[in-house]
């Protein structure tokens, strides 16, 4: 089959399936992909191609004794690099964690596993996940491919990149405050954040844990769905993982028809959306008038509340779930320290990054004594308000319609203070306050040729719908079609 | 909501992690703006609103008690920067007598 990297992952798979392509073949042309591409995109941490390789292989003699384990069978997926997989680096592009090597695997990296989907790639993010441009990475910062000066967003910039560089046909992100959608939009490809509890979280180094939600970056939204279906379902090492009984997350594309009633929330056309954007998403939204559904404008007052509140209960939760990172168990210990309560504090001190340091402080300031009530537990009030607001306005319309960023991608360096850069996030954030799906798919370019989202939100677990309204959009328009020229 | 200036020392002890001065500044000042920011959610009247920790009600997970399959030692302890005798080598915590 010519021009392996250029297909889809559901293409890849037929082809697959009819033995016009061996999954060899196909991991050889994404390995070489990113011989060619990887200096200047710099999506990924480690590639292993003798090991993914050999997955393909076994996928390739699966096949021939006559039955492969799914449709992902053969079909390369980069794994973020905060995603547990057994033998293989797990650094969450930290110091503190720069020589780790995972002990276990995941529940997403043994569905995969077990579907035969061939694992490939750790991909680059900001520090433990905290970031919104992938600068933050401890390692080096990644690009845009469709401007090698910008930013692929964050925190899974990596993921982002390496699919809409054709690195990968599929990859696999995480989700706190907007980290797949964002880097989605600003690279031009599909990202859904599940339901949180859709996906176990077993094996993925907790950031946030009420809001971390792993989810699939995927060129089309029938990909988004495939991977979708491979990686959710219930596992009982995950306290907070939903038993329930999935759709067919593919079949829905084609069987759910609507008409829909879309709510467009007034506050996301307020000041700070870019005038591109604007336009963009106002031609989104005509075109679902156009195709006979019911555009309603409804009113989610508690927006302007989401990044306070988020900031404080992402940092609190940091500041407890990095206490883990104390230079005893893990990798990094400082050569430099006294005694063992010096260790923590040096170890500490060397292993984490500025970003993931103010946030540990934050946090950790958010929650000592005297200012608990007053900012966590008031930000844990305005979450249920939050979310209050959402189910209220889902009682009348099906999805939400929003930009995913108020901006296009921005140049490196562009964004120094910390404050700007957590606006990126208006949009998304929150989506995972209030646990619900949401999804970012390509709806056009600036005059500058970068990508633009646009963000569906559901209700909780309704992906099935969430994607038949975003496959209706994307199969309307040719923005994925568009591929950046590296 | 409290406006008084953070005690940037005590909070990065209570933290656990060594500061340089630069960074004692530079945290400072960037965390005053961020909770100036923050303040912003005094507008919101939140009584008789219950917390929400989660955005589902989470329930107790029971397990029948029945013996698996453990991380092997040299498995659980790979990642270790310093063992010896399959256990985790810190700096002596006991001081002589």
């Amino acid at each position: 089959m010519s021009d392996i990297i250029h297909q889809t992952a559901a293409q890849l798979s037929q082809a697959l399936a009819s033995k016009a392509v061996s999954a060899v073949e196909v991991a050889q042309a994404f390995i070489d992909r990113a011989e060619a591409v990887e200096a200047r995109v710099k999506a990924f941490n480690s590639r292993d191609a003798e090991w993914t390789l050999a997955q393909a292989k076994a996928s390739d003699e699966r096949r021939a004794a006559g039955g492969a384990a799914g449709p992902l069978d053969g079909v390369p997926v980069a794994l973020k690099d905060i995603l547990a997989v057994k033998d293989q680096p797990l650094t969450c592009s930290s110091r503190m964690l720069e020589n780790f090597v995972s002990p276990y695997d995941a529940h997403v990296t043994e569905l995969l596993k077990a579907q035969g989907a061939v694992l490939w790639g750790r991909l680059n993010m900001d520090e433990f996940a905290m970031g919104s441009s992938t600068e933050n990475s401890a390692f080096h910062t990644s690009s845009n491919p469709w401007n090698l000066d910008c930013v692929p967003g964050g925190s899974s910039g990596g993921s982002a990149a390496c699919v809409a560089a054709l690195e990968a046909p599929l990859s696999i992100g995480s989700d706190t405050g907007g980290s797949i959608r964002q880097p989605a939009a600003f690279c031009g490809v599909v990202g859904l954040k599940p339901t949180y509890g859709l996906v176990s979280r077993y094996g993925l180094a907790a950031f946030a844990s009420s809001l971390d939600q792993i989810g699939p970056f995927a060129r089309t939204v029938e990909d988004a769905a495939l991977l979708l279906q491979a990686i959710a379902g219930h596992d009982r090492r995950d306290s907070t993982s939903y038993k329930t009984k999935l759709p067919d997350y593919r079949a829905a594309l084609t069987e759910k028809e609507g008409p829909w009633t879309i709510g467009v929330p007034k506050e996301c056309f307020a000041e700070g959306l870019d005038p591109e954007i604007k336009a963009a998403v106002e031609d989104a939204i005509a075109f679902y008038e156009k195709d006979g559904h019911t555009v309603k404008e409804v009113s989610l007052p508690m927006t302007e509340y989401a990044i306070p509140t988020y900031y404080i209960l992402a940092t609190a939760e940091a500041s407890s779930n990095l206490a883990r990172y104390d230079g005893i168990r893990y990798t990094h210990r400082s050569k430099n320290a006294k005694d063992a309560v010096d260790l923590y504090f040096k170890s500490r001190a060397e292993g984490f990054g500025p970003e993931v340091k103010r946030r540990i402080i934050l946090g950790t300031y958010v929650l000592s004594s005297g200012y608990y009530d007053a900012y966590y537990l008031r930000a844990q009030k305005i979450r249920t308000l939050i979310r209050e607001e959402f189910m209220q306005v889902f009682e009348s319309v099906d999805t939400i319609l929003t930009p995913t960023t108020p901006t296009p991608s921005f140049k490196r360096g562009e964004k120094a203070d910390p404050l700007a850069m957590y606006l990126n996030d208006i949009y998304t954030i929150n989506v995972n306050l209030a646990g619900l799906p949401g999804i970012s798919v390509p709806c056009g370019f600036t005059s500058g040729k970068l990508p633009i989202g646009l963000q569906l939100i559901g209700k909780p677990f309704a992906e099935d719908e969430l994607l038949a309204v975003a496959h209706r959009y994307e199969q309307a328009h040719e923005w994925k079609d568009a591929v950046a020229e590296l | 909501m409290p406006s008084e200036k953070i005690d940037i020392e005590y909070v990065a002890r209570l933290a656990r992690i060594d500061l340089t001065d630069e960074e004692k500044r530079t945290f400072t000042s960037q965390l005053e703006d961020i909770l100036a920011y923050v303040d912003k959610l005094n507008q919101v009247d939140v009584s008789g609103v219950e917390p929400m920790a989660h955005a589902f009600s989470l329930e107790n997970v029971l397990d029948d008690d029945e013996p698996g399959q453990p991380l092997p030692v040299e498995q659980a302890l790979r990642n270790a920067p310093a063992q010896r005798d399959n256990q985790i080598v810190v700096p002596k915590v006991v001081e002589d007598a």
